[in-house]
């Protein structure tokens, strides 16, 4: 009797591991799709565009693996004495195929966003009438760039996300930064 | 009245089947009305007896109450026995004792139903923080993860109702899914020794139970009520539970919370918010000798994330850090913006259970788990309501387990436990992959046995082995690989290859061997010395694999290291223990040594677009930890009490010689307690709480040029908060209001004095305050 018993609990042992067995095999999904990622700024260009005529400078940050370990690539540009400059930024998420223009999202969400420039301590540059947005506060995405004296610094370019506007400059906006680039500039 | 009537009637209460004392059995003379209840050692006395047949009734919570007639002769002795495997079979306990041990040579500490109400608006890391030796790790205050002995995450095992809770745990941001309300017990086991749930509990384990349903004719219910002044919210639960003396019983639970943004003493703690919604449902059928339960839980959680910790790079870190007050502060609101949380956890458990004549408790568990977790960032344009993670984790587990009775005073638990677990993460967010797809599989088999040695001699050993395979597909980005030198050391694993992306199929096995040995030595009476060795195994998670990204909510960039093998700890710990009504203590020391402890640390300094981030690598390395945890209870009178904890924990990287971040500082908490169960059973309470600051702490802090200032300038993430003392009142009392029906109020305010402080636990510290003065209202019906 005692046998049958345990016979009884061996089969049920032996049962109760066969259905524990039986989920590992189950099939392979497909492989994964990659991600492209939507969001990303990978690649900043100001063009200072001189009044009166003449080659456009052109400041540049590209940095394609985003977040990745490669070095962005940075052109700095040369401004001449003297010269008034009409500035227009584009941003670019090249990850994406084709490139997405990220600059006409930021102009559509124009209450969320704004650009701050920085002028570096040795640069003679003045930068004036940035463009508004739906309420007249800055927006920044185009402005006029003065080149003064013959001078060198650093130019840097900061694009706050959901900043309070109005505000006193980047120091009490809040928000996030988008973008921080900073690039060597010269009046020659 | 010529009779004698000073004559006495006792005896103690016992179980039929084992003799075990009862505690807490009512009996009750009939016609007289006379009752009394046995006490700790299942010993009762009436007293005032003439010489005379009585009828007694003798009743139980959790027993059939059964009659019986005694026949009084002067002073008499008379026992009685209860057919109490009830009990044994739902694992019941009257004084919240014996949930059953989980581990017999390591001090359990439990939180029970009545101290668990007092946290019905919190979360279940609130109740935990309430015991020595555990804190929490919080991001903000609603999400709250528990620390044991200065570790958490992955460490910590978390057992919910039977089931090892898989809900993206390794994340620090990450709280766990459960809800405080569904839950009637709580015990934690500072150590690996419960090996019956898992041998890679580094630092602990938990485990919540659902209350047991007696077997009897019963139709029971209650239902909590809170209202808080900070946050402006409330929280609401009930529970109805009906059950049949023939075995059926079926139960039911929901609650509901909503609060709007906390605030610190001076300001609103914009986007705190937080709405949870849970249900459970229990179905089952009860015998001695075998049963079966259903149960079934869904939880839903959604959480504001302080606006002002969202930030960008490292020159917005060193704003927020340098600012007093949170760089966003607006008007108070119950809406719960980006970025938030949004968390759903189901989880439904089949267990049966069986027991044989000289064989043992047989019992098979299937549990099956789906937990979503999405995650929202501030976005721009059409990615503005996606979210930046969306994963879905679905777990399978079988487990078969058995506990035998061996020979005298020797039991053994055994066990088999195999688990699918797949996780896939969404490609339709337009965010690289946080955690990447994978397919793991889990096989364990343990066993724990103890032998009662003698009278006063307990020895426990116990092992297990777990086998791990992972089958991961991972894109890596290409520049990533190749700066890794991935691409010499795994060019096998590469299934494709995209313009800048890189899908790659790691295959990863681990095998793990946890042990434990320990022993219980009772001596004096109420004096009990534990001692536990245990050995835990733990296979790296898939964040300290896989990840190489910007980590959003931690501003930093975090990269994880495919190469990593299992970290194992030895830990010792030594109980003393006093377990005395009036005057019980415990003190534990305790050191744990782990080998290849995975630790992540910075490294350098990243330029992107977005500004400059910190790199920090995920890194193995020889870590200890040592600590002692104090508790203290004296009762000054019949009902005035002194509680105090005291805990301390050290924990170095012993590579590098240095502190390990992250460890709670001192803490010591003093709590006077008076509960008068003569005057409606009132309670109040005044606890003081003191932390110290922390000062072993590693220093990671960088430099980074402000181009405003044109100047280079620290990121002081490493400092650590001031010490802080916070106040906290809290008191309840019954209000009868018929045979059936309690009514419980309670008002408390925690952070009595409005104290600013802040925690380093608290992952949101450089950018805010912790919660200021907070009153709370509780109702709570027994019905």
């Amino acid at each position: 009797m005692k046998n049958l018993k345990n016979m009884k609990n061996l089969k049920f042992l032996t049962a109760a591991l066969v259905t524990s067995s039986l989920f590992i095999g189950c099939s392979k999904d497909d492989d994964p799709q990659p991600v492209n990622e939507e969001e990303v700024i990978t690649t900043m260009t100001v063009t200072l565009q001189p009044e009166g005529g003449g080659t456009d400078v052109i400041l540049e940050f590209r940095d394609l693996d985003g977040d990745g370990p490669d070095e962005p690539e940075i052109t700095n540009g040369n401004l001449t004495a003297g010269v008034t400059y009409s500035g227009s930024i584009v941003l670019l998420n090249e990850a994406e195929e084709p490139a997405e223009n990220i600059t006409e999202e930021v102009e559509g969400e124009n209450l969320e966003h704004q650009f701050f420039f920085t002028v570096g301590g040795g640069l003679d540059v003045t930068i004036s009438e940035e463009n508004l947005d739906d309420e007249n506060n800055i927006l920044g995405t185009t402005f006029t760039l003065t080149a003064g004296t013959v001078s060198s610094g650093e130019l840097t370019f900061t694009l706050v996300h959901e900043p309070t506007k109005p505000n006193d400059g980047l120091e009490s906006a809040g928000g996030e930064e988008d973008i921080s680039v900073t690039f060597d500039v010269s009046v020659e | 009245m010529s009779q004698n009537c000073d004559n006495s009637l006792s005896g103690k209460v016992t179980d039929l089947h084992d003799g075990q004392l009862l505690i807490g059995v009512t009996l009750t003379i009939a016609d007289t009305e006379q009752t009394v209840q046995t006490g700790y050692d299942g010993s009762f006395t009436f007293s005032n007896l003439c010489n005379d047949t009585y009828y007694i009734q003798v009743s139980h919570p959790f027993c059939l109450t059964k009659g019986f007639t005694v026949r009084v002769i002067g002073d008499t002795t008379k026992s009685f026995k209860l057919e109490h495997h009830i009990e044994e079979l739902n694992q019941i306990t009257i004084e919240g004792s014996a949930y059953s041990d989980k581990s017999k040579t390591i001090l359990e500490n439990t939180i029970d139903d009545e101290a668990l109400e007092r946290f019905s608006s919190g979360s279940l890391g609130d109740a935990l923080n309430s015991l020595s030796g555990v804190s929490s790790l919080n991001t903000g205050n609603t999400v709250v993860k528990p620390l044991i002995n200065g570790l958490h995450s992955s460490r910590v095992v978390i057992i919910n109702n039977g089931v090892r809770m898989e809900d993206q745990e390794w994340g620090a941001e990450h709280a766990p899914n459960i809800d405080i309300n569904a839950i009637s017990n709580l015990t934690v086991i500072k150590g690996a020794g419960a090996l019956q749930y898992s041998g890679d509990a580094v630092g602990g384990v938990i485990v919540a139970e659902a209350s047991k349903v007696p077997v009897k004719d019963s139709l029971y219910g209650k239902s909590l009520m809170t209202a808080a002044s900070n946050g402006r919210g409330s929280s609401l639960s009930s529970k109805l539970t009906k059950s049949y003396q023939n075995g059926w019983y079926a139960t039911l639970q929901g609650s509901l919370k909503r609060f709007g943004d906390f605030e610190a003493p001076d300001y609103v703690l914009s986007n705190t918010g937080m709405f949870e919604r849970s249900a459970s449902m229990q179905v089952g059928f009860n015998r001695f000798d075998y049963g079966i339960e259903g149960y079934y839980s869904i939880f839903k959680n959604e959480i504001g994330i302080l606006r002002a910790s969202h930030l960008g790079g490292a020159q917005d870190q060193i704003r927020a850090i340098e600012s007093t007050i949170p760089l966003t502060i607006k008007d108070f609101t119950y809406k719960i913006d980006k970025p938030k949380q949004d968390v759903s956890h189901h989880l439904a458990r089949l267990k049966a259970f069986k027991r044989f004549d000289n064989f043992g408790k047989l019992s098979l568990q299937y549990d099956f788990q789906k937990n979503n977790r999405l995650e929202f960032d501030i976005r721009r344009g059409d990615d503005r309501e996606k979210p930046s993670v969306d994963l879905e984790l679905d777990t399978h587990t079988v487990l078969l387990d058995l506990e035998s009775d061996l020979k005298d005073g020797m039991t053994l638990k055994s066990g088999v436990m195999a688990r699918y677990q797949n996780n896939f993460a969404a490609a339709d967010t337009g965010v690289r992959r946080l955690i990447p797809d994978y397919q793991m599989y889990d096989l364990g088999v343990y066993f724990v046995a103890d032998y009662q040695l003698s009278k006063q001699l307990l020895l426990e050993a116990g092992a297990r082995y777990d086998f791990t395979f992972m089958d991961v597909f991972k894109f890596y980005r290409t520049s990533f690989w190749e700066s890794r030198n991935y691409d010499q050391l795994f060019p096998e694993i590469v299934v494709e290859e995209f313009a800048t992306q890189i899908l790659s199929n790691p295959q990863l096995n681990f095998n793990n061997g946890s042990a434990t040995l320990g022993a219980t030595y009772t001596f004096a009476e109420d004096y009990n010395l534990f001692f536990n060795y245990s050995v835990a195994s733990r296979a790296p998670n898939p964040s300290e694999l896989f990840s190489e990204g910007l980590h959003h909510s931690a501003s930093r960039i975090e990269i994880g290291d495919l190469r990593f093998n299992s970290e194992i700890s030895h830990k010792v710990s030594l109980t003393l223990q006093r377990d005395d009504d009036n005057f019980s203590y415990s003190v534990t020391p305790y050191i744990n040594t782990v080998s290849d402890f995975i630790i992540i640390e910075p490294v350098d300094v990243r330029q992107t677009i977005r500004g400059n981030f910190q790199v920090w690598e995920y890194r193995q390395t020889d870590a200890q930890l040592l600590g002692l945890d104090v508790d203290v209870s004296y009762a000054f009178t019949n009902n005035v009490r002194l509680n105090s904890q005291f805990s301390l924990v050290k924990g170095f990287d012993q590579t590098l010689d240095i502190p390990l971040i992250g460890m709670p500082p001192v803490n010591i908490s003093n709590e006077i307690v008076y509960q008068n169960p003569e005057f409606n059973n009132i309670r109040l309470s005044l606890q003081s709480a003191y932390h110290f600051k922390q000062n072993d702490f590693p220093n990671n802090n960088f430099e980074v040029y402000i181009p405003q200032t044109e100047t280079y300038e620290e990121v002081d993430i490493s400092s650590t908060p001031n010490a802080y003392h916070l106040l906290n009142f809290n008191s309840n009392i019954d209000i009868n209001i018929n045979q059936q029906s309690k009514l419980t109020v309670g008002f408390s305010i925690t952070n009595l004095m409005n104290t600013s402080y802040r925690n380093y636990l608290n992952r949101l510290r450089h950018y805010a305050d912790d919660l200021g003065r907070n009153f709370l209202l509780n109702l709570k019906v027994n019905y």
